[in-house]
């Protein structure tokens, strides 16, 4: 288990003030303005170094995409941090947000000077109203303390941090979709390329991170990159905050060490398995978006990029959604399907008409009625649907599906044989 | 709560105008972003706007943003019909939002939707005669280990069940909304039975 002097964020439930002073007790913004002066290179450096990997979902190495911003530009660039958290199952940005404000103020800042960047916007999701209140206070705390703004920790270096609240949309996660919406217009994601390092914010390069990313910054620099890297496997290093929710005996957040197996994570942590470890069913590891992995598999899989994806599914967000006998699978993957139908941003077809068609189906699925060969209808447009579109939406609306059928299909073709059999008895009786 | 501009169910007041103070916010976050990059603003106004016009945002107000910004009604109406938290019509005192995607139906937010439904006799996407209460469902909150979650306004409520909720709304009604967090009173992402880490 990770020993609590390597965790990162000490106040991840709140248990102690998340202000200024609270934040600095607990060795934020300890020799920040050094780590400035250190520069952009030593700084980018260490991030690759560390082995740190976006928190997202996606999973690309953050120093490398750093490293993708322009070395000089005559025009402005831009530092956009992902804060609409919304794929469900995961809610551990909230708690930076809330109770580690100023690890993620700070880290907005060692990360903009990292890339030379001197204006950064964090663009929270619109649901998350008290959130944004105590990060708005954490932000006026920071330039009151003259940490940010013109001179930030009397570096000598300019920055400076806006918040920007979104309203209401899943796809303003999705990067491009977020610099839509940050322009004020709908949040209908990009083509890539060009990519954001080259044209972002305003037409101008940018990077866009998770919240997590940049909140590991500051202690990644402090510590050094041979702690974090020190820290879970090769390629997969580093803390991580897993979110448990679902049938487990006490859902919580918790950060671990990476690679840590999900067996003894929901057990250590969540107080194990409703009904305990034999009544489990199946997990989805990784926010809704992965697909679902059944019991026999959770036995034995560690928690991160690598031992997730050779599995067929991932690590995405690390919120680990348990499900317990008791759950009726095909209904729980069918309201997944439901909230990919609501929340696709309508502009690629097969998105748009694909993930209606693919909910409706499900909906059948779930009475069983359905004929067996629809089953396989089903998964062969699941990868009509898969790379077909601008943004991966549609490919996470997908793969709970494909998981599904992967890992329950005799239970899908049980209950369609059942429904035939009772339409039968109907029949015969009538 | 997203409707055609135009329901003709209820009546579009004929203008709007921010409030002094209102402006002077709505000032404050047009100085957020670079020159003539105004339009990022649109969100953080249209969310002004709806809040000073009793939680729902009327056309006149749209038209008002648009004018403010610079851009044409049509893209802030495209704006407006985008994201789920403009109501284009009128809401109850109390916007209800309970969330019933996975994690939250795992853990008994069907039970939430009930409890609602029994003790305001509205249902989904209603609004109470009293005009107290209207009922919607959302996608996921973000609050995923404290499910299932009702959103009141701005409010999270977590932990919950369908006593629990009643009893919400008893407190709701008479105008005492507890605290908001969880309602067993377990603290933020804690385990409950308490922490296995940062012990030390």
């Amino acid at each position: 288990m990770l020993a609590d002097g390597d965790r990162v964020f000490t106040n991840l439930y709140g248990q102690s003030d998340w202000r200024l002073d609270g934040a600095r007790r607990r060795g934020d913004w300890d020799g920040a303005k050094d780590l400035i002066l250190k520069g952009r290179e030593w700084i980018v450096e260490q991030v690759k170094e560390s082995g740190l990997r976006g928190r997202g979902g996606a999973g690309f190495p953050t120093g490398l995409k750093w490293s993708f911003m322009p070395k000089e530009s005559d025009r402005p660039t831009y530092l956009v941090v992902n804060a609409d958290e919304s794929e469900p199952g995961t809610c551990k940005d909230r708690d930076i947000l809330r109770n580690e404000p100023h690890k993620l103020v700070e880290g907005c800042l060692l990360a903009s000077a990292g890339m030379g960047v001197h204006d950064c916007y964090i663009y929270i999701r619109g649901e998350f109203y008290n959130e944004a209140q105590r990060l708005q206070a954490a932000i006026d705390e920071a330039y009151a303390a003259g940490l940010i703004g013109k001179d930030a920790c009397g570096s000598g270096y300019r920055f400076d941090l806006y918040l920007h609240r979104g309203a209401g949309a899943y796809i303003c996660g999705e990067e491009t979709g977020l610099l839509e919406s940050l322009e004020g217009r709908k949040g209908q994601p990009r083509l890539k390329p060009p990519f954001p390092a080259q044209v972002g914010l305003y037409g101008c390069p940018s990077t866009v991170n998770n919240v997590e990313t940049i909140a590991v910054v500051p202690e990644i620099l402090r510590r050094g990159a041979t702690w974090f890297a020190g820290i879970g496997r090769p390629r997969n290093t580093g803390t991580k905050i897993f979110c448990l929710s679902g049938h487990v005996n006490a859902p919580c957040n918790v950060e671990e060490a990476m690679s840590i197996p999900l067996r003894e994570l929901i057990e250590r942590h969540a107080g194990g398995v409703r009904g305990g470890w034999d009544n489990l069913l199946a997990i989805i590891p990784g926010g809704s978006s992965v697909p679902v992995i059944p019991k026999s598999i959770c036995e034995t899989v560690l928690m991160d990029f690598d031992s997730l994806v050779a599995v067929k599914s991932a690590l995405g967000t690390a919120a680990v959604i348990v499900m317990d006998k008791s759950t009726d699978i095909v209904k729980a993957i069918a309201r997944l399907s439901k909230f990919y139908k609501n929340e696709s941003c309508g502009q690629c077809t097969p998105c748009r008409e694909g993930l209606g068609w693919m909910w409706r189906v499900m909906e059948r699925m779930v009475e069983g009625n359905a004929s067996v060969a629809e089953v396989d209808m089903l998964l062969d447009v699941s990868y009509e649907i898969e790379g077909h579109t601008i943004c991966a939406l549609a490919d996470g609306a997908a793969w709970p599906v494909q998981g599904l059928i992967r890992h329950f299909r005799p239970e899908m073709e049980r209950r369609v044989a059942e429904y035939r059999a009772a339409a039968d008895r109907q029949r015969r009786a009538a | 709560m997203n409707a055609p501009l135009d329901a003709g169910e209820f009546e579009q007041p004929a203008s709007f105008d921010f409030t002094p103070e209102n402006l002077e916010r709505a000032q404050a976050h047009i100085a957020k972003y670079p020159s003539g990059r105004q339009a990022s603003a649109v969100l953080p106004l249209l969310d002004l706007a709806q809040r000073q016009h009793g939680g729902w945002l009327p056309r006149a107000a749209m038209d008002r943003v648009a004018e403010m910004l610079e851009m044409a009604p049509i893209r802030v109406y495209e704006v407006a019909t985008f994201y789920t938290m403009f109501n284009l019509r009128p809401v109850g005192r109390y916007l209800l939002q309970v969330c019933t995607t996975t994690p939250c139906w795992l853990r008994g937010s069907d039970e939430v939707v009930r409890a609602c439904q029994n003790k305001l006799h509205i249902g989904v996407d209603g609004t109470t005669p009293d005009e107290l209460f209207s009922l919607v469902e959302v996608e996921c909150l973000g609050a995923c280990v404290n499910a299932p979650i009702l959103q009141v306004n701005d409010d999270f409520y977590e932990d919950l069940d369908g006593p629990a909720t009643e009893v919400l709304l008893d407190a709701l009604r008479e105008g005492n909304p507890p605290l908001h967090g969880s309602v067993t009173g377990r603290r933020g992402s804690e385990p409950v039975g308490g922490r296995t880490t940062l012990l030390e």
